[in-house]
């Protein structure tokens, strides 16, 4: 029995390992800020969207996007039923920590706490039962219809009552097991069993005697040790099927503990986000193209930074499709990096099957995503700024394959002009050849200059605006490359005087 | 409790009470050992010189893992006919060969363990246990009977012992009462086997009664989870200890299965009573004494592993023509090569009216170890196994004796001399003229002068009596009483006076000059010693 909500063969992995850059992806894109907004306050919830979300460069499959967005549609429309299993599941992992303990002694004890755990499951796997039968047919994801179903289908009502029967036998005082004889007539090959109905018996063989017994004195120490030893190598093998049976059960919680937690973070950002008047939107998300890949959006903002400012962002339209290269360029503090981590964050939250930060939003799944921002002087000097640049962006490209993003912060800009542009321009050439998709934003006009004049088919440039009056805008609008950033107005605004 | 041999034949323990040992009709006068089984002496008794000669720590070394097969009393008794010798050295011809070999260790460890099991059977305290044993006891038996007349009837052995263990074994695991044997065994198995019981717990009452298809409670809980199984399970079953005993509860119930079941264990006791003595003395007799060949074998095995040469020597009951090529102590070898030391071979010879090897020298020169190497090359010659030597040609002695120097005892009202002399005159008198003696530092308590008037006389006395002697001794003019007396010396190294070669080669004594370079070599000569004073 699968929990099978996240995608619809594999459960969600907690223990997965990260992607290499995973360290990056979170300093560059802000994602604690998007990750403290899903977990609020829960250190559950953020452990599952932190792996969630991390896991999620590797999705490329729009089915199982698809997949997901459904599921989120239903968490959303039904909240209370979603916390009603999601306590279940929670009743059911905490309720069996206090039964199990540390570890276990004997057999004995092995198999009595091993049936209080199913006691518990069987339980909470009723209550579950109950929920799906109230409110399966409100739920319209194939997720949640077939986790619906599957509960159903597995757990009939005589499934119940035969468990039952076997925990009662389990615990009947009297036990009964069959055995052969082994080397020096030892015996061996204990195996427990279920005996025959007392009338059974007599109906089978009415002069069949009745076995023959002995009694072991009262007193009789050592006989009582050797029936203890004899009674826990009977029931050895059915406490430790016991025991496994409960884990297997409490796995399934777990499983759907973990999963549900995905959700819940995802509805708490969605609210999050509706508090502060930001659209959201279902992405459209198309397979992996190399060749012709898609990236169109209207008002795409960066949540995080809607989250950190607590309050309304402004928004940005991209018609990107058919390009491998998004250049932009422009003023300081225009907006480009904030544009530049919208696009990032979209793309992480397309791919994670989630709502995007956008009024609309559509775009290839990328295989990989990665960053490249520029960072601080290196501590321990021991690399120039344009070595510790080249490093990462050297790491960077033994985890890029074909299909993957690359976003891209000033690169290469710690050299003079020349240098770094002739550098970049190897690099994007390379890169986009293999059919990697670059997102750039640079200074280095020379580059960006030379991009332009050239054949530019597949090359969108961006402009971050500036107004007549100077003011900056945060708005990136489609223009080719101007020989200024603008500095005149920083430099303005620092020293109060013109720059001349 | 190991299964003791007797001296004579064995006899298996018995697991039923009452009948009495009593002796098989079936002849047991085939030996691997012995080519007419009366030509054993029944010497139980260590030899006088096995302790001078370092035989007993090899005899010790080699029991020391098959002590159940009482093998000292084979080493303890020399054979004295060549032809006796070839008996045993076709013997080992045949398991210088693989499938030999291989058939005959097959043989042995199945063996093993029936005698484990026999064990067993004595040992544990339940009669219905003790049946049990005995039956599996019985079955290693047939099988490794079963086994050997194979592994026989493919391959002919080349030595007269083994030609007739085949045709013994062949024919015995043909007839009819081995046949009916093996077939009662394996009904009694299988049936047994198939026994299935139920015993029923409840407080401190126990049910035993036939099985009756219950239905399986494991695998019905497994089944009925199988549905949330997803991955590998984590292992929770306990282990148990195992003892070959059954507790007093374990033993009433195999005793109400046994009332569950009376014909079965009725048989198994009858068969337990008509089959006491299944095993065959022929058979019994050759598993213990075919470990005479191979514990001495394995003895030997890392020497030879090391590149130590063997060989099996010409031996001879009349000629006293003796000689011996790259030879060497036995049990000190085994020693050095353990410690990867490499050992010195030396040679030996005596010719024409040669009789005894005089030999002198430095002291810790290795004469000791020549003399003992001599011993140990005769004893085990005449016991018809390998000796450590390239090529040997020795002589089969009526007695072997040794006269070595002793710790003075203080319990002895003796001198030491005295005691000396008591000794060497017991051995004068029983030796003849086929004896051989081993003379190691004796009469090294007296003056030089008297040293050499009584070895003087003794050896004259051994010259009479014309037998085999070796004699190591510091008295330089005893090498030169006759054409009788062969000289060996010790020997050092010609850039380092004070080095031992441990070779001992032939040539004339030469005085003392090795332990004044030696004192010279601790500044003790006179020159340095009242120089060194003076100052």
């Amino acid at each position: 029995m699968k929990v099978l909500l996240m995608d619809p063969a594999h459960p969600l992995d907690l223990e997965a390992t990260p992607p290499p850059n995973a360290e990056q992806l979170i300093q560059d894109l802000e994602l604690e800020t998007l990750l403290g907004a899903m977990a609020a306050g829960d250190r559950f919830l953020y452990r599952v969207a932190r792996a969630a979300i991390l896991g999620s460069v590797a999705i490329t499959d729009p089915a199982v996007i698809t997949y997901r967005q459904r599921v989120v549609a239903d968490t959303v429309a039904h909240p209370d039923v979603i916390d009603r299993i999601y306590g279940i599941a929670v009743e059911a992992i905490r309720g069996e920590r206090n039964i199990w303990g540390l570890g276990h002694a004997s057999p004995e004890s092995l198999l009595s706490r091993s049936l209080q755990r199913l006691d518990l499951f069987m339980d909470k796997l009723k209550e579950l039962l109950e929920v799906a039968g109230q409110h399966a047919d409100a739920f319209e994801s194939d997720g949640f219809r077939q986790f619906f179903s599957m509960l159903v289908d597995q757990l009939p009502a005589d499934y119940f009552d035969a468990v039952a029967g076997q925990v009662a036998q389990l615990r009947k005082p009297a036990l009964l097991v069959s055995a052969q004889l082994g080397a020096g007539n030892k015996a061996i090959n204990y195996t427990l069993r279920s005996p025959w109905p007392e009338s059974w018996r007599e109906r089978l063989s009415p002069f069949r005697h009745k076995g023959l017994s002995f009694q072991v004195a009262d007193r009789d120490e050592a006989g009582a040790r050797a029936i203890s030893e004899l009674r826990a190598r009977a029931i050895n093998d059915a406490a430790n099927a016991v025991a496994q049976s409960a884990d297997h059960i409490l796995a399934f919680f777990r499983s759907l503990h973990t999963e549900l937690a995905f959700y819940l973070g995802v509805a708490n950002l969605q609210r999050s986000l509706s508090e502060l008047g930001q659209p959201t939107c279902v992405p459209m998300a198309t397979p992996t193209a190399s060749a012709k890949p898609q990236l169109s959006a209207r008002g795409l903002y960066d949540p995080c930074l809607a989250l950190t400012l607590n309050g309304p962002v402004v928004g940005n339209d991209l018609e990107g499709d058919g390009k491998s290269l998004v250049v932009i360029t422009g003023a300081n503090q225009g907006g480009k990096s904030t544009f530049l981590r919208a696009v990032g964050l979209a793309q992480l939250m397309l791919q994670a099957g989630m709502f995007v930060g956008a009024d609309t939003f559509a775009a290839d799944a990328r295989d990989g995503i990665f960053t490249h921002y520029k960072r601080e002087e290196d501590t321990d000097m021991r690399h120039g700024k344009l070595d510790e640049e080249l490093d990462r962006m050297s790491a960077i490209a033994k985890w890029l394959r074909p299909g993957s993003l690359l976003l891209s912060n000033e690169s290469f800009a710690s050299t003079n002009e020349r240098e770094g542009s002739e550098i970049a321009r190897q690099v994007l050439a390379a890169l986009t050849e293999c059919g990697v998709k670059v997102i750039f934003v640079t200074h280095l006009f020379d580059l960006a200059h030379r991009l332009a004049v050239g054949p530019h088919d597949e090359v969108l440039f961006l402009r971050a605006r500036r107004a007549e009056d100077g003011q900056r805008t945060f708005e990136v609008e489609p223009g080719d490359p101007l020989p200024t950033s603008y500095a005149e107005d920083t430099y303005a605004q620092v020293f109060g005087e013109t720059l001349r | 409790m190991n299964q003791q041999f007797t001296a004579t034949e064995h006899t298996p323990t018995r697991v039923s009470d009452g009948a009495p040992d009593n002796e098989r009709g079936r002849d047991a006068s085939y030996s691997v050992l012995f080519a007419h089984p009366d030509e054993r002496r029944k010497q139980a008794t260590e030899p006088s010189f096995f302790a001078d000669l370092n035989l007993g720590q090899l005899v010790e070394t080699i029991s020391a893992d098959h002590e159940r097969y009482a093998l000292p009393e084979f080493f303890y008794e020399p054979l004295h006919d060549p032809a006796q010798v070839d008996y045993r050295h076709q013997v080992l011809n045949d398991l210088d060969r693989e499938e030999i070999a291989a058939a005959v260790g097959a043989f042995v460890d199945t063996m093993r363990e029936m005698r484990d099991r026999l064990s067993l059977s004595a040992d544990v305290h339940d009669v219905r246990q003790r049946q049990r044993w005995f039956l599996a006891a019985a079955e290693a038996y047939c099988d490794a009977v079963e086994q050997l007349a194979i592994d026989l009837g493919n391959v002919l052995p080349g030595s007269v012992a083994l030609r007739g263990l085949r045709t013994f074994t062949v024919a015995y695991g043909h007839s009819p009462e081995f046949v009916e044997l093996k077939a009662e065994i394996q009904q009694l198995i299988d049936e047994l086997g198939q026994v299935r019981y139920t015993v029923r717990s409840k407080g401190l009452e126990i049910t035993v009664d036939h099985f009756s298809e219950e239905t399986d409670l494991t695998q019905e809980v497994q089944e009925t989870f199988a549905r949330f199984r997803e991955n590998a399970a984590k292992n929770y079953g306990a282990r148990f200890l195992e003892h070959a005993d059954n507790n007093q509860v374990e033993s009433w119930i195999l005793e109400l299965v046994a009332e569950l079941n009376p014909d079965l264990f009725g048989r198994l006791a009858q068969f337990c009573k008509r089959h006491a003595d299944y095993l065959d003395p022929t058979l019994a007799r050759f598993d213990r004494e075919i470990h005479f060949y191979l514990a001495y074998l394995r003895y030997i095995e890392p020497l030879k592993a090391a590149g130590v040469a063997f060989c099996l020597p010409a031996v001879s009951s009349d000629s006293k023509q003796v000689m011996a090529r790259g030879a060497r102590d036995v049990v000190l070898t085994r020693k050095l090569v353990a410690n990867g030391v490499e050992v010195v071979a030396n040679d030996f010879e005596l010719s024409g009216p040669e009789r005894i090897l005089v030999v002198t020298g430095p002291n810790q020169g290795g004469k000791t170890t020549f003399s003992r190497m001599f011993g140990q090359l005769h004893h085990l010659a005449a016991l018809g196994l390998p000796v450590p030597a390239q090529q040997a040609s020795l002589f089969l002695p009526d007695q072997m004796f040794s006269h070595f120097e002793r710790e003075e005892d203080i319990r002895s009202l003796r001198s030491k001399l005295e005691e000396e002399l008591v000794r060497i005159h017991e051995i004068l008198e029983q030796a003849s003229e086929r004896s051989i003696l081993i003379m190691n530092e004796s009469f090294g308590s007296t003056t030089a002068a008297d040293a050499l008037r009584v070895g003087r006389q003794v050896l004259e006395r051994i010259i009479e009596l014309d037998m085999i002697c070796v004699c190591v001794t510091f008295v330089d003019e005893l090498s030169q009483l006759g054409e009788g007396t062969a000289s060996m010396m010790s020997t050092v190294a010609a850039d380092d006076l004070t080095r031992r070669t441990f070779r001992v080669i032939r040539k004339p004594a030469d005085g003392l000059a090795y332990a004044v370079a030696l004192a010279q070599r601790h500044e003790l000569g006179y020159d340095q010693l009242k120089r060194r004073i003076a100052r």
